[in-house]
């Protein structure tokens, strides 16, 4: 451990100290919008730290460190700002929620934080044993975020996170065993050349195993096919503003580590793997999108439309998995990571339009937002407009990201997986617009207003502008995206 | 004793793990089986690290001691991780346990099914 090391992890350690911070602080104060307010202060110490390692990775190129298990490359940095702009509007966008704790309002803050802390470690690790300690990291305080309400609903969401996360861990730990008896190894470096080397498909029949426990350890994470049995519930059980943590922040960084396992350790036999996740993106599209037309719970509509999309990420998965032509290398990554950063913003912005109207409503049902639209007129055309963007219609940020993925299939010569995905995407919209019927069509008794606080309105709209911004203006986030993937690609 | 013997034994524990977990209602006995699972690993991961060479070394035969310490207990510092954060799982998972438990007076995993339809 060296001082560079330090410098290395000074994001991480930044935001592990404000956690630190802002528990201690919540046994001294009594004043709730402190707390919320030092905790999102406090996030631009990690931001700031990841922007002058920004600065140095674009001069000097990636740094490896604390003995080579973790390197800060463009591609960690790009989810650790993703995860630092995500828990930045979580924390705005509860305000309003955690207002309704009796007690452990400091606690609810530090646990997102230290969740974090978990992501942004994960986007960095490159060595497997590392990689498994930040998994847990991100998920042992999302376990304990979901049953935060001590109800029925969110203990029993806590408990199938908790038991599903622990044993999809197991079956991922079994999968990284199993690759690390084959290859002597746990460095994906090391890993790359033993399973290039073994000259057989996918190494030997131990490391074909190994690989296939470990995307179903990650499958749990991403919520993909057939590993999706938990989301329904847990979204629905937890409180709203983790949900929509979960649905984003924790998708994203499991995307991260997939992607830089997958085309780092096993770069080498990528067409072994290709097939096998474009036939998991299609059944994921299919299943989440069938399952989420029946559902009369905004949360659980959600979290099966958070599957289908799970599915479409994937597609850009299944793109760079299959090798592309000359010209368009890296188009399947930079894809992924834009939706990515496109979804996150879109699935904010509907969460937290969902927040601010179920915190005054306390009715979870799509019946309940009847006549939204003239009560709560903002905050029904954000709502409207990230569903919108869910289904990809222009100019919404889920348009061009859903461009930029199904341009990358065709490309590798997966036409049908674009074809399945175009098709899902208008099917989606059945229950999509049905929500957004409910909000200016059907009609309701009532006629009080909707209000919201100013914190809730203000997450609500910086993520909805972002929503229209990525969906005018796609460059700025694509070249990101594009300079992130390029030091993966290197390693190919 | 041979590297098979103790990866068998490790996949038996394994599967009985996985069986229990699928299979058995009350959650602490859920708990338990995910436990097994996670010392199958465990069991795997020093068998593997006492007898694969890893592949540093096989090129490499000239500056074997400083090597040997971080590549051979690999293995060995992967069960050690491995048993801690199971310790921090199960802290947590009886926590939850106890909530289920008083919020509604039951651990029988079939009872807890509110969201199901």
């Amino acid at each position: 451990m060296t001082a560079h090391d330090l410098y290395l992890l000074a994001p991480p350690i930044a935001l592990a100290g404000v956690g630190g911070l802002v528990v201690l602080l919540d046994l001294v104060t009594r004043r709730t919008g402190l707390v919320a307010a030092v905790s999102l202060l406090g996030l631009l110490l990690p931001a700031a730290f990841a922007l002058a390692l920004w600065g140095d990775v674009n001069t000097g190129g990636a740094m490896a460190g604390v003995f080579d298990t973790l390197v800060v490359d463009k591609f960690a940095l790009f989810f650790q700002f993703l995860v630092l702009a995500v828990v930045a509007l979580v924390i705005l966008g509860a305000a309003d929620y955690v207002a309704r704790f009796q007690r452990y309002k400091g606690e609810f803050y530090a646990l997102v934080l230290f969740s974090a802390l978990g992501m942004m470690l994960l986007a960095a690790a490159t060595e497997l044993v590392s990689m498994y300690i930040s998994l847990e990291l991100t998920s042992l305080p999302l376990a304990a975020l979901a049953a935060f309400l001590r109800d029925e609903r969110s203990t029993e969401a806590g408990l199938k996170f908790l038991l599903l996360s622990a044993m999809s861990s197991a079956l991922l730990l079994y999968g990284m065993v199993l690759v690390y008896g084959y290859t002597g190894s746990t460095q994906l470096g090391e890993i790359a050349q033993a399973v290039a080397a073994g000259g057989q498909p996918f190494g030997s029949p131990a490391v074909l195993a190994g690989g296939v426990l470990i995307a179903a350890g990650f499958g749990f994470k991403i919520a993909m096919f057939p590993f999706q049995m938990w989301t329904p519930d847990v979204y629905e059980g937890a409180p709203t503003p983790v949900t929509a943590y979960l649905s984003v922040a924790s998708k994203a960084a499991g995307f991260a580590v997939l992607l830089r396992l997958f085309s780092t350790a096993f770069g080498a036999v990528s067409l072994d793997w290709g097939m096998l996740f474009a036939v998991l993106s299609a059944l994921s599209m299919t299943v989440g999108n069938l399952m989420a037309m029946g559902q009369s719970n905004i949360k659980r509509l959600l979290a099966y439309s958070t599957i289908a999309h799970a599915g479409y990420i994937l597609v850009g998965v299944a793109a760079m998995a299959v090798r592309e032509p000359a010209g368009s290398e890296g188009l399947g990554l930079s894809s992924v990571l834009f939706y990515l950063g496109a979804y996150a913003a879109t699935n904010l912005a509907a969460f937290f339009a969902v927040i601010a109207i179920t915190n005054r409503t306390g009715n979870d049902q799509v019946d309940g937002f009847a006549g939204m639209g003239k009560k709560a007129p903002v905050v029904s055309a954000v709502l409207a407009f990230s569903l919108v963007s869910l289904i990809g219609i222009p100019p919404t940020a889920g348009f061009m990201g859903k461009l930029y993925l199904f341009n990358a299939a065709v490309r590798a010569d997966l036409v049908w997986l674009a074809l399945v995905g175009v098709v899902n995407s208008a099917v989606s919209a059945y229950y999509y617009l049905r929500v957004v019927k409910a909000l200016y069509v059907s009609s309701s008794e009532s006629r009080a207003t909707v209000p919201s606080s100013p914190a809730v309105r203000l997450a609500l709209g910086v993520s909805g502008l972002g929503v229209l911004f990525l969906g005018i203006f796609p460059a700025p986030l694509l070249g990101l995206a594009e300079a992130a993937v390029a030091t993966l690609l290197s390693l190919r | 004793m041979s590297l098979e013997n103790f990866l068998l034994l490790s996949v038996v524990l394994f599967s009985i793990g996985l069986y229990g977990a699928l299979t058995r209602r009350n959650v602490v006995v859920v708990l338990m089986s995910i436990e097994l699972m996670f010392n199958a690993v465990n069991v795997a991961a020093v068998a593997v690290s006492r007898y694969v060479t890893p592949a540093a070394l096989r090129a490499d035969t000239t500056s074997i001691a400083d090597a040997v310490v971080q590549r051979v207990l690999t293995g060995q510092v992967f069960a050690l991780f491995v048993i801690v954060v199971a310790a921090a799982e199960v802290a947590l998972g009886l926590a939850i346990v106890i909530a289920v438990y008083r919020s509604r007076g039951t651990v029988d995993l079939t009872q807890v099914n509110l969201m199901k339809r």
